[in-house]
């Protein structure tokens, strides 16, 4: 089991933490910051959308954060920290010319690639589309890869909706569907208000064609999974994206172990008949 | 010019339902329009019609304890605002309000229900029918109950 963890870990160079400088910072809500890294030695992160890093803030901790940026453009790596702990709290307050530590990119992202001549549905919750955002940035990059694009949002209020100005770019074009719902709005509101599950049947999806890839709180994905899957979508074509507790990123401390998956290892990104199972498992 | 049956025909609602049931039930039917901030209803008021939602966007408003009114829910084209004509003290409990310009076909709610008790059959394919937009907005409060996206965190 060791051996076979260690080989399929990204060997003990992944481990070593890089210097990034803050470049920016754009505050998206009052308590999520995007911040836009620079290597210190100039030397860009490649990554594939869904992968994540550990961040880290010396004196306050290190925490798993997946990349929400452009995979084209390494140079430059993005992270949208939401503050919940001292130490994402700590990440998220850096500023300008301040220096975090950066390990990775780890984990097996969305496979983009697969979803070639489908049509690719993203929905996303919350912070969710922050790991979603490289797949969006990525399919209208290549939009002539994929036939019809959707994605769904799903946020709290209106004022918690991440990346404002970029999604009205996204909805300005007329090669993606972009739909957004809100739990509960004021009047002023005009979009629409309910759950991403109420916005599925005004896709008139074509099923065996799809490719969904989602990300949000757990039960979010789950009913939306099986939301798709009743109206006949294959589950392997159904991507989630999993969080549990990451600390070491190469599969070898167990903290985010789900039964025989490593989420840091095997995932964070999961097809959705590999871990339909294991979300309806009570405290798992 | 579409006759009622025909446009309960193109609704998702009323779709397989046979041709005779939906000209039975568009009996009870109007096309009413309204502009963007018009209300369909107001808290209070008799629940004395089903709106079946064509074109155009709906909010359901509730007003909060500071006294601000709050959209609970939308309804879009295929779905239906409001449910409170079908069941006693026939009173609407919240505000409907168009967002943008609405068609809905306003369906007589006494004229409704006496079908739905003069032909069992009618009544109990329209019930499968509300049931399961009932069941669905149940679902959608529930999800939102738990506050799934967490409130902001304060600093």
């Amino acid at each position: 089991m060791t051996t076979d963890l260690l080989d399929r870990s990204a060997g003990t160079d992944a481990l070593v933490p890089r210097p990034f400088v803050v470049r920016r910072r754009i505050r998206e809500t009052s308590d999520t910051t995007t911040l836009l890294l620079e290597p210190v030695d100039r030397t860009g992160l490649e990554f594939e959308p869904g992968q994540f890093t550990m961040i880290g803030r010396p004196g306050f901790g290190e925490v798993p954060i997946s990349i929400s940026g452009d995979s084209a453009r390494p140079g430059m790596l993005e992270h949208t920290v939401r503050a919940v702990g001292d130490a994402s709290a700590a990440i998220a307050r850096t500023r300008r010319g301040d220096t975090l530590l950066v390990r990775g990119p780890y984990g097996r992202g969305w496979d983009v690639e697969a979803a070639a001549g489908h049509d690719v549905l993203v929905v996303a919750g919350g912070i969710g589309l922050a790991p979603l955002r490289p797949v969006v940035l990525d399919v209208l990059a290549r939009r002539d890869l994929f036939r019809r694009a959707f994605l769904v949002v799903g946020s709290r209020t209106p004022d918690q909706l991440l990346y404002p100005r970029q999604m009205e770019q996204w909805r300005g074009r007329f090669d993606v569907d972009v739909d957004v719902t809100v739990d509960a709005a004021d009047a002023g509101w005009r979009g629409h208000v309910g759950v991403v599950t109420d916005r599925l049947p005004r896709l008139d999806l074509d099923p065996l064609s799809t490719f969904a890839f989602l990300c949000g709180p757990e039960v979010m994905m789950r009913v939306t999974a099986d939301a798709l899957c009743a109206l006949g979508v294959p589950a392997a074509q159904v991507r989630v994206s999993m969080e549990r507790n990451m600390k070491c990123g190469v599969g070898m401390c167990g903290h985010c172990q789900l039964r025989e998956l490593f989420v840091c290892l095997d995932g964070p990104v999961f097809g959705y008949d590999v871990v339909q199972r294991l979300m309806t498992e009570p405290e798992l | 010019m579409k006759q009622l049956d025909e446009l309960l025909a193109d609704h998702p609602l009323f779709a397989d339902l046979g041709d005779d049931m939906r000209r039975v039930l568009a009996g009870c039917g109007r096309n009413e329009h309204f502009g963007a901030g018009n209300y369909l209803f107001r808290t209070g008021d008799p629940a004395a019609r089903c709106y079946v939602v064509r074109h155009g966007r709906v909010a359901l408003e509730l007003v909060d304890a500071g006294g601000r009114p709050v959209v609970v829910d939308t309804v879009d084209p295929g779905g239906i605002a409001g449910l409170s004509w079908l069941v006693p003290p026939y009173r609407w409990y919240l505000d409907a309000r168009a967002l943008e310009s609405t068609s809905a076909i306003a369906l007589d709610a006494s004229c409704l229900r006496a079908k739905c008790d003069a032909d069992p059959a009618i009544g109990y394919l329209l019930m499968q029918r509300i049931a399961r937009e009932m069941y669905g907005r149940m679902q959608s409060a529930r999800l939102r109950m738990l506050d799934i996206y967490g409130a902001p965190v304060d600093h």
